[in-house]
Protein backbone atom coordinates (compact mmCIF):
# COMPACT_ATOMS: atom_id res chain seq x y z
CA UNK A 1 0.00 0.00 0.00
CA UNK A 2 1.14 3.67 -0.68
CA UNK A 3 0.05 6.63 -0.31
CA UNK A 4 -2.95 7.61 -2.93
CA UNK A 5 -3.62 4.20 -4.32
CA UNK A 6 -6.93 3.14 -4.80
CA UNK A 7 -7.86 -0.05 -3.49
CA UNK A 8 -9.74 -2.83 -5.19
CA UNK A 9 -13.57 -2.29 -4.22
CA UNK A 10 -15.34 -4.98 -2.47
CA UNK A 11 -19.06 -5.40 -3.59
CA UNK A 12 -22.04 -6.39 -1.91
CA UNK A 13 -24.94 -8.17 -2.63
CA UNK A 14 -27.98 -6.06 -2.66
CA UNK A 15 -28.80 -5.71 0.78
CA UNK A 16 -32.25 -7.82 1.73
CA UNK A 17 -34.96 -8.02 3.95
CA UNK A 18 -34.00 -11.57 5.53
CA UNK A 19 -31.06 -9.87 6.18
CA UNK A 20 -31.83 -7.16 8.36
CA UNK A 21 -33.60 -9.44 10.30
CA UNK A 22 -30.53 -11.87 10.43
CA UNK A 23 -28.31 -8.38 11.43
CA UNK A 24 -31.22 -7.76 14.26
CA UNK A 25 -30.51 -10.90 15.63
CA UNK A 26 -26.92 -11.07 15.53
CA UNK A 27 -26.17 -7.10 16.62
CA UNK A 28 -29.15 -7.05 19.20
CA UNK A 29 -30.02 -4.09 18.11
CA UNK A 30 -33.76 -4.65 17.55
CA UNK A 31 -35.31 -1.70 16.84
CA UNK A 32 -38.24 -2.30 14.22
CA UNK A 33 -37.98 0.35 12.18
CA UNK A 34 -35.09 -2.00 10.84
CA UNK A 35 -37.42 -4.95 10.14
CA UNK A 36 -41.14 -3.69 10.40
CA UNK A 37 -42.58 -1.66 7.66
CA UNK A 38 -45.34 -0.06 9.48
CA UNK A 39 -43.55 1.17 12.45
CA UNK A 40 -40.65 2.38 9.92
CA UNK A 41 -43.57 4.21 8.01
CA UNK A 42 -45.35 5.16 11.72
CA UNK A 43 -41.74 7.36 11.99
CA UNK A 44 -42.24 9.01 8.61
CA UNK A 45 -40.17 6.70 6.30
CA UNK A 46 -41.09 4.49 2.95
CA UNK A 47 -40.42 1.35 4.54
CA UNK A 48 -37.25 -0.32 6.64
CA UNK A 49 -33.79 1.22 6.58
CA UNK A 50 -31.07 -0.54 7.03
CA UNK A 51 -28.95 -0.58 10.26
CA UNK A 52 -25.99 1.86 10.00
CA UNK A 53 -24.34 -0.62 11.75
CA UNK A 54 -24.64 -3.05 8.69
CA UNK A 55 -22.92 -0.58 6.49
CA UNK A 56 -20.23 0.21 9.02
CA UNK A 57 -20.28 -3.61 9.17
CA UNK A 58 -19.53 -3.78 5.18
CA UNK A 59 -16.57 -1.25 5.79
CA UNK A 60 -15.36 -3.10 8.90
CA UNK A 61 -15.57 -6.56 6.44
CA UNK A 62 -13.69 -4.11 3.84
CA UNK A 63 -10.54 -3.71 6.11
CA UNK A 64 -10.85 -6.69 7.43
CA UNK A 65 -9.93 -7.78 3.54
CA UNK A 66 -7.16 -5.40 3.32
CA UNK A 67 -5.08 -6.31 6.16
CA UNK A 68 -6.47 -9.47 7.56
CA UNK A 69 -8.97 -9.48 10.87
CA UNK A 70 -6.06 -9.60 13.37
CA UNK A 71 -4.63 -6.60 11.97
CA UNK A 72 -7.55 -3.88 11.73
CA UNK A 73 -6.77 -1.19 14.48
CA UNK A 74 -9.46 1.45 14.14
CA UNK A 75 -12.49 1.99 11.85
CA UNK A 76 -14.50 5.02 11.86
CA UNK A 77 -17.54 6.36 9.84
CA UNK A 78 -20.00 8.77 9.49
CA UNK A 79 -23.73 7.91 8.93
CA UNK A 80 -24.47 10.29 5.80
CA UNK A 81 -27.23 8.58 4.27
CA UNK A 82 -30.21 5.80 4.68
CA UNK A 83 -29.95 2.43 3.02
CA UNK A 84 -32.85 0.68 2.06
CA UNK A 85 -33.36 -2.86 1.25
CA UNK A 86 -32.71 -3.21 -2.61
CA UNK A 87 -29.59 -1.49 -2.22
CA UNK A 88 -26.23 -2.60 -3.45
CA UNK A 89 -23.42 -0.86 -1.91
CA UNK A 90 -20.11 -0.84 -3.12
CA UNK A 91 -16.73 -0.17 -0.59
CA UNK A 92 -14.18 1.86 -1.85
CA UNK A 93 -11.08 2.74 -0.32
CA UNK A 94 -7.77 5.65 -1.05
CA UNK A 95 -4.97 5.08 1.06
CA UNK A 96 -4.34 8.68 2.72
CA UNK A 97 -0.69 7.70 4.41
CA UNK A 98 1.51 4.86 5.14
CA UNK A 99 3.83 5.45 8.11
CA UNK A 100 5.76 2.83 10.84
CA UNK A 101 3.95 -0.45 9.52
CA UNK A 102 0.82 1.63 9.62
CA UNK A 103 -1.73 2.62 6.52
CA UNK A 104 -4.94 4.96 6.76
CA UNK A 105 -7.03 4.73 4.49
CA UNK A 106 -10.62 6.79 3.67
CA UNK A 107 -12.97 4.19 3.22
CA UNK A 108 -16.62 4.83 2.20
CA UNK A 109 -19.33 2.64 0.66
CA UNK A 110 -22.00 4.15 -1.83
CA UNK A 111 -24.89 3.19 -3.48
CA UNK A 112 -25.66 2.57 -7.24
CA UNK A 113 -26.28 5.99 -8.11
CA UNK A 114 -22.79 6.52 -6.58
CA UNK A 115 -24.37 8.69 -3.18
CA UNK A 116 -21.76 7.86 -0.30
CA UNK A 117 -24.03 6.33 2.38
CA UNK A 118 -21.18 5.48 4.77
CA UNK A 119 -17.46 7.83 4.74
CA UNK A 120 -14.73 6.80 7.18
CA UNK A 121 -11.21 5.88 7.53
CA UNK A 122 -9.47 2.96 8.92
CA UNK A 123 -5.81 2.38 10.04
CA UNK A 124 -4.40 -1.19 9.59
CA UNK A 125 -1.28 -2.71 9.95
CA UNK A 126 0.75 -3.74 7.45
CA UNK A 127 3.41 -6.23 6.30
CA UNK B 1 -35.64 18.25 24.61
CA UNK B 2 -33.79 19.51 28.11
CA UNK B 3 -33.85 16.19 29.71
CA UNK B 4 -30.23 15.41 28.22
CA UNK B 5 -27.78 18.13 29.14
CA UNK B 6 -24.25 19.37 29.50
CA UNK B 7 -24.67 17.48 33.54
CA UNK B 8 -24.48 14.28 32.04
CA UNK B 9 -20.60 14.66 30.79
CA UNK B 10 -19.00 12.40 33.34
CA UNK B 11 -21.69 9.93 34.05
CA UNK B 12 -20.54 6.49 33.69
CA UNK B 13 -22.48 3.16 33.94
CA UNK B 14 -21.96 0.10 35.51
CA UNK B 15 -19.26 -2.54 34.48
CA UNK B 16 -21.11 -5.22 31.93
CA UNK B 17 -19.26 -7.84 31.37
CA UNK B 18 -19.84 -9.84 28.00
CA UNK B 19 -18.24 -13.49 27.03
CA UNK B 20 -17.68 -14.09 23.77
CA UNK B 21 -18.98 -17.05 22.10
CA UNK B 22 -17.47 -18.33 18.32
CA UNK B 23 -21.12 -19.16 17.72
CA UNK B 24 -22.10 -15.57 18.04
CA UNK B 25 -18.85 -14.35 16.00
CA UNK B 26 -19.98 -16.45 12.80
CA UNK B 27 -23.12 -15.61 13.17
CA UNK B 28 -22.81 -11.84 13.37
CA UNK B 29 -19.93 -12.27 10.41
CA UNK B 30 -23.04 -13.99 8.44
CA UNK B 31 -25.36 -11.30 9.11
CA UNK B 32 -22.81 -9.03 7.35
CA UNK B 33 -22.04 -11.42 4.22
CA UNK B 34 -18.33 -11.82 5.13
CA UNK B 35 -16.99 -14.72 4.79
CA UNK B 36 -13.37 -14.50 6.25
CA UNK B 37 -12.12 -17.80 7.66
CA UNK B 38 -10.75 -16.53 11.27
CA UNK B 39 -14.25 -15.54 12.01
CA UNK B 40 -15.07 -19.17 11.64
CA UNK B 41 -11.85 -20.39 13.93
CA UNK B 42 -12.69 -17.46 16.48
CA UNK B 43 -9.21 -16.14 16.10
CA UNK B 44 -10.90 -12.62 15.45
CA UNK B 45 -14.38 -11.18 15.53
CA UNK B 46 -15.35 -8.44 12.87
CA UNK B 47 -14.06 -5.21 13.23
CA UNK B 48 -17.63 -4.06 14.03
CA UNK B 49 -18.24 -6.98 17.12
CA UNK B 50 -18.49 -4.96 20.09
CA UNK B 51 -22.05 -3.49 19.04
CA UNK B 52 -23.18 -6.58 20.09
CA UNK B 53 -22.14 -5.78 23.41
CA UNK B 54 -25.67 -3.91 24.18
CA UNK B 55 -25.47 -1.67 27.19
CA UNK B 56 -27.74 1.10 28.84
CA UNK B 57 -25.89 4.24 28.22
CA UNK B 58 -26.10 6.79 31.20
CA UNK B 59 -28.58 9.12 31.04
CA UNK B 60 -30.09 7.70 27.92
CA UNK B 61 -31.70 4.34 28.82
CA UNK B 62 -34.94 5.89 29.19
CA UNK B 63 -35.97 7.68 26.12
CA UNK B 64 -37.47 6.67 23.13
CA UNK B 65 -35.17 4.78 20.43
CA UNK B 66 -36.84 6.82 17.70
CA UNK B 67 -35.25 10.04 18.95
CA UNK B 68 -31.98 9.26 17.74
CA UNK B 69 -30.25 9.20 15.04
CA UNK B 70 -26.76 7.59 14.46
CA UNK B 71 -24.05 9.68 13.25
CA UNK B 72 -21.01 8.50 13.71
CA UNK B 73 -19.16 5.30 15.20
CA UNK B 74 -15.59 4.51 15.76
CA UNK B 75 -13.54 1.43 17.14
CA UNK B 76 -10.36 1.13 17.65
CA UNK B 77 -8.48 -2.12 19.23
CA UNK B 78 -5.93 -3.14 21.21
CA UNK B 79 -5.69 -6.27 19.74
CA UNK B 80 -8.73 -8.24 17.99
CA UNK B 81 -11.49 -9.73 20.13
CA UNK B 82 -11.28 -13.52 20.06
CA UNK B 83 -13.97 -16.16 20.87
CA UNK B 84 -13.60 -17.07 24.77
CA UNK B 85 -12.87 -13.30 25.64
CA UNK B 86 -14.37 -12.04 29.01
CA UNK B 87 -15.11 -8.34 27.72
CA UNK B 88 -15.69 -5.67 30.63
CA UNK B 89 -17.46 -2.64 29.60
CA UNK B 90 -17.50 0.61 30.90
CA UNK B 91 -20.01 3.44 28.66
CA UNK B 92 -19.39 7.19 29.59
CA UNK B 93 -20.93 10.47 28.55
CA UNK B 94 -17.97 12.43 26.90
CA UNK B 95 -19.83 15.54 25.39
CA UNK B 96 -23.09 16.73 24.89
CA UNK B 97 -23.76 19.84 22.46
CA UNK B 98 -26.57 21.36 21.32
CA UNK B 99 -25.81 22.10 17.36
CA UNK B 100 -28.18 23.49 14.64
CA UNK B 101 -29.03 20.53 11.83
CA UNK B 102 -30.51 20.85 8.36
CA UNK B 103 -33.46 19.67 10.46
CA UNK B 104 -33.80 21.98 12.79
CA UNK B 105 -31.94 22.04 16.23
CA UNK B 106 -30.50 18.39 17.79
CA UNK B 107 -28.70 17.46 20.83
CA UNK B 108 -25.27 15.55 20.32
CA UNK B 109 -24.45 13.30 22.30
CA UNK B 110 -20.72 11.56 22.15
CA UNK B 111 -20.77 8.45 24.32
CA UNK B 112 -17.56 6.32 24.79
CA UNK B 113 -17.24 2.55 25.65
CA UNK B 114 -13.87 1.16 26.99
CA UNK B 115 -13.86 -2.90 27.09
CA UNK B 116 -11.11 -4.52 28.78
CA UNK B 117 -10.29 -8.52 29.26
CA UNK B 118 -9.92 -10.44 32.37
CA UNK B 119 -6.67 -9.44 33.04
CA UNK B 120 -7.73 -5.69 32.90
CA UNK B 121 -5.82 -5.26 29.76
CA UNK B 122 -7.49 -2.63 26.89
CA UNK B 123 -8.85 -5.03 24.26
CA UNK B 124 -11.73 -2.26 22.19
CA UNK B 125 -12.56 1.12 23.06
CA UNK B 126 -15.59 2.52 21.05
CA UNK B 127 -17.08 6.00 20.52
CA UNK B 128 -20.43 6.80 19.29
CA UNK B 129 -21.99 9.89 18.16
CA UNK B 130 -25.79 10.13 18.46
CA UNK B 131 -28.10 12.92 17.68
CA UNK B 132 -31.16 13.40 19.64
CA UNK B 133 -34.22 14.96 18.61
Amino acid sequence: MKAGEELQPLRKPAVSKVQLVKYAGASGDYNLIHTDDETARQVGLDGVIAHGMLSMGFLGQYAASLAGPQYVRRVKVRFAAMVRPGDELTCRGVVREVSDGRAVIDIWAENEAGEKVTTGEAEVEIA
Amino acid sequence: MADVDAALVGAESEPATFEVEKGAIVKFADAIGDPHPDYREGVAAPPTFPTTFRMAMPGLAELDPARFLHGEQEYAYARPIRAGDRITCVARIASVTEKETRVGKAIFVVAEIDGRDDRGEPVFTGRSTLLLR
